[in-house]
């Protein structure tokens, strides 16, 4: 799981009021290379909650993110490749996603999340 | 990458081993999905540099097809996680990162509309009626700028209603009927296969 999908998911427990973002707990990760797409980050930057980014990159040892960010910074090259690969190279691989209201654990294995709810959460 | 190119990768896929029928699982197959998401790119450009959802994904054929076609970021999203498996295998085997979760379509939360473009071939709605219609009101929720669905020729004004009257859309076309093969895959199934007529929608949101 990339923090690009981290960044856009939400804890849809009934009665919850702001399950956003889901705090990451991670055990295992890998990063893998992609070519880097300036315009894809320019659109993308904008709808990217960046508090969100900074902290799961911080979860998994990538502390290379200023704490804020504004579209400024998109001009200079550097700061295009940290986002980039703190957006789109990082992989979860085993941890769990935490619902920040209710403590709530949706586990990561083999990458995949599992959102699933109980009946009773729903 | 050429649409010959993408027919003939999906048609690598492996497909469910043991399907279940309460969900629908029916593959996509090459010929239709590879010509849904050629279409998509080539004729609309939903796809290239795109961040791309495909809900009920099964093994994984839309989204697979999406990421071929150059998608910056693919979500592919089923209950089953059996299939999960499956679709992450294939994903693997032709070396594309995309991201899986596991969960029901209807109970996932999302923040912000950072999906570009839903592709999705719903439950048809046969088995539990209106889960079709449940997957094309939330992909119109999520999706910012087009969804990409296959619905039954025969349920055409009905899901033209839904979509424009209940849902909003600001267009629902009909881009081509296509014949979707369905193998003989569970035992009420009399006939070794069916075509069934199938019509490929683009909707704005």
């Amino acid at each position: 799981m990339r923090l690009l999908t981290h960044n856009m998911l939400s804890c849809n427990i009934k009665g919850v009021s702001n399950g956003f973002p889901l705090r990451l707990e991670a055990e295992k990760w890998v990063e893998k290379e992609v070519e880097l797409n300036a315009d894809f980050l320019r659109g993308i930057f904008p709808k990217i909650e960046w508090k969100a980014l900074a902290g799961a990159a911080r979860a998994l040892g990538y502390n290379e993110l200023p704490d804020e960010a504004d579209a400024s910074m998109l001009d200079a090259d550097d700061f295009l490749r940290r986002f980039h690969h703190a957006l789109l190279e990082l992989h979860v691989e085993e941890g769990a996603l935490v619902c920040p209201e209710t403590g709530r654990r949706f586990p990561i294995n083999k990458g995949i999340p599992n959102m699933l709810l109980h009946e009773d959460e729903v | 990458m050429k649409l010959k190119q993408v027919e003939g990768l999906l048609g690598t896929l492996q497909q469910f081993s043991n399907p279940k029928v309460e969900l629908e699982q029916y593959p996509t197959g090459p010929h239709i999905a590879s010509r849904l998401l050629y279409m998509a790119e080539s004729t609309f450009g939903d796809i290239s540099g795109k961040v791309v959802a495909d809900f009920g994904c099964g093994c994984g054929t839309l989204g697979i097809a999406s990421a071929l076609l150059g998608a910056e970021h693919v979500i592919s999203i089923d209950i089953d996680s059996q299939a999960l498996e499956i679709a992450s295998e294939n994903a693997a085997d032709l070396e594309l990162d995309i991201d899986f979760i596991c969960c029901d379509i209807k109970n996932l939360g999302w923040r912000g509309q950072l999906v570009n473009t839903v592709v999705m071939n719903p439950p048809f709605g046969t088995r539990k009626k209106g889960s079709d219609m449940g997957f094309l009101t939330i992909a119109l929720k999520v999706a910012s700028e087009a969804v990409y669905s296959l619905h039954k020729t025969t349920t055409r004004d009905h899901v033209k209603r839904t979509a424009l009257r209940d849902c909003n859309a600001k267009s629902a076309e009909v881009l081509c009927e296509l014949k979707f093969d369905v193998p003989q895959l569970y035992k009420f199934h009399k006939k070794k296969e069916v075509d069934i007529a199938v019509d490929l929608w683009r909707f704005v949101p």
